[in-house]
């Protein structure tokens, strides 16, 4: 629904460019209203989206990714590159910058734009080698107390053969352990879609933030759709029941705050999202720059301890 | 065809026979229920549920010598995968067993469409609450915790019950100062529970990880199938972790991996051999060894009769 609206849409504007060239007349200015007032018309239709749209924003090619967010919100970036014990995974960014003047290390997946890029970063799938390299910048980070800044946005983490071979459920399982006793504030921000283990092994965060039309969730609605169903073209119905949207997941517990995004999608206007954002990091890490290292793990922890609680004592007998 | 293969799981009867030797009453030592399927005929009119076909290599054996060599494949090895309760009484002192949240279920937090019936069918077929038994308990004196899961309920997968229930039985470890052991076989995080699975690794992670700073010593033991979140969380974090041989161990299945690589995978691929190859297993340890390993390497971290941190 939400694409025929997306193409109705870049269809008026690029009449409206069209019109850019042609001169300041009655007509023509009467004509560029008129699409203008069209264009407003169609964003209203995006108030209500259904999951399965905001998949298709999270996945969106123009949306902002972590390079964007890092170039927008921080200053002095220096990137942090290698697991130390054999590889380089482009699929995860690391570095440390500058946030307001104060220095955090900053991790992130990372998806390209072009084709090209896209097979540097995996489509934003690591390997075991990208988690690895994120637990060494993170250990880094406690090391010199920085405050860690963690964007989630990748498909999953990568099932393939060298993956396996190289202990991709390991590399994962040693992230969620370690990072749950960091003693230094994290947060996370899921800023696309944050598909499975492979989206939690960097979000294990004191506060979890979710732009408005991200998506979480234990796997991608196809692959979901796929194993219960064994049919991954069911993955709308899908979309429907996994309760993906930051909307639910706040309702859950397991996000924390959601940052609003311009109708229509982040990519239609960035900046808009860079400034909710940074006001909202900003707020977060004050808040949290007053615990103690111990605090700080103690919360994380008690947090994931009680996320997620779902369970019933059934009765005595007769089950 | 007078052979079908049938699956060598513990029936109800069964299970009540291998509880009550765990809780130390006299009762012969538990065994698949061969004598009474014998009786039984299937549409043929043959004795058909007398043999047990081995899915790996297709030899047909009697139950009860399949039985006797602890549901191993007496030809190939194949360690057929068993229920939670059958493998803690063959491990455990019969007599110590205790169980831990025994009533503790899944509460379907998402609402999802004909999940409650599933599962109250499987609670039905396996006479289990959830796709875990956690338990205290000794193995040839050593006390422990452990806990099993149990690839007959959803697969093993990992709900927010399963999660809480290896939660606390860490937690439990922990206050107890007893070793840990952890059977795992599951196909991950449990579907119908949407995020609230996702988010069980991070909790079993972070127990862990409090137990592993307080000095406590978990044992991992992999047994078949043991892939997805259940691999990329707390089944990889042992201290010492062990796998039975042929168990397929991985993050991601071995489908998916052919889907995205578009070519066949390796024989032998995400086996326990391969990952022993790979570095991340300790010892590859037949069922038969089973009990004497685990003892061996809990005497080892024994102090003084306390065990573990």
């Amino acid at each position: 629904m939400l694409k025929e609206i997306e193409a109705k849409i870049s269809e008026l504007e690029a009449q409206l460019r069209e019109l850019d060239g042609e001169p300041q007349e009655a007509v023509t200015e009467f004509r560029r209203n008129q699409l203008r007032r069209d264009i407003r018309e169609l964003l209203k239709e995006c108030r209500h989206l259904t999951p399965a749209d905001r998949v298709y924003l999270a996945r969106h090619a123009g949306r902002p990714g972590t390079k964007n967010f890092i170039d927008a919100l921080f200053e002095d970036f220096f990137e942090l590159r290698g697991d130390r014990q054999g590889k380089e995974d482009a699929s995860i960014l690391c570095g440390i910058a500058r946030f307001h003047g104060q220095p955090v290390t900053v991790i992130g997946h990372r998806k390209g734009t072009s084709l090209e890029e896209n097979l540097r970063y995996n489509f934003g799938m690591p390997g075991p080698e990208g988690y690895r390299k994120a637990l060494r910048v993170m250990r880094q980070a406690e090391k010199f107390d920085r405050p860690v800044i963690t964007f989630i946005d990748t498909p999953g983490a990568y099932p393939g053969l060298e993956a396996e071979a190289h202990g991709q459920g390991e590399a994962i399982a040693r992230n969620l352990a370690e990072m749950s006793a960091l003693k230094v504030p994290v947060i996370s921000v899921v800023t696309g879609e944050g598909n499975s283990g492979g989206a939690l092994a960097i979000g294990v965060a004191n506060t979890v933030m979710m732009l408005e039309n991200a998506v979480y969730s234990i796997l991608s609605p196809e692959g979901f759709a796929s194993i219960l169903w064994k049919d991954a073209s069911r993955s709308n119905e899908a979309c429907d029941l996994m309760k993906l949207t930051a909307q639910d997941l706040k309702q859950y517990g397991v996000v924390d705050e959601i940052i609003p995004e311009p109708l229509g999608g982040a990519h239609r206007n960035p900046s808009a999202v860079y400034q909710a954002l940074d006001t909202a990091l900003d707020a977060a890490l004050t808040h949290l720059r007053r615990q103690n290292g111990a605090a700080l793990a103690a919360h994380r922890y008690r947090k994931f301890r009680t996320m997620g609680s779902a369970f019933q004592m059934l009765p005595k007998e007769g089950f | 065809m007078g052979v079908i293969v049938i699956d060598l799981f513990l029936k109800r009867k069964e299970k009540f026979l291998a509880l009550q030797a765990l809780r130390g009453r006299k009762t012969p030592k538990p065994q698949p229920q061969a004598e009474a399927d014998a009786v039984k005929k299937d549409k043929s009119g043959e004795n058909a549920s007398v043999f047990v076909r081995c899915p790996s290599c297709g030899k047909d054996f009697t139950r009860t010598s399949f039985a006797e060599n602890l549901c191993v494949c007496p030809a190939c090895g194949y360690h057929h995968p068993i229920s939670a309760y059958y493998r803690l009484s063959l491990i455990l002192d019969h007599g110590t067993f205790s169980e831990l949240d025994r009533r503790m279920a899944s509460s379907d937090p998402l609402a999802f469409p004909g999940y409650a019936d599933k599962l109250a069918a499987q609670r039905k077929k396996t006479g289990l609450a959830e796709a875990v038994v956690t338990c205290e308990g000794e193995i040839e004196g050593e006390k422990a915790v452990v806990a099993v899961l149990d690839s007959r309920f959803l697969m093993g997968s990992m709900g927010a019950a399963v999660g809480e229930k290896i939660t606390r039985a860490i937690e439990y470890a922990q206050k107890m100062r007893l070793p840990l052991i952890i059977f795992s076989a599951s196909g991950g995080a449990r579907m119908q529970e949407g995020i609230y699975s996702l988010m069980q690794m991070a909790k079993t992670s972070a127990a862990l990880q409090q137990f592993d700073r307080k000095g406590g010593l978990f044992i991992s033991y992999f047994t078949h199938p043991t892939t997805g979140g259940v691999t990329a969380s707390f089944a990889s974090l042992g201290d010492i972790t062990l796998a039975e041989p042929g168990a397929l161990i991985g993050f991601a299945g071995p489908r998916v991996i052919e889907q995205t690589i578009g070519q066949k995978l390796p024989e032998g691929f995400q086996r326990s051999e391969y990952l022993l190859e790979h570095g991340f297993i300790d010892q590859i340890v037949e069922r038969k060894d089973m009990r004497a390993t685990l003892a061996l390497l809990l005497r080892m971290h024994d102090k003084k009769g306390k065990t573990g941190c």
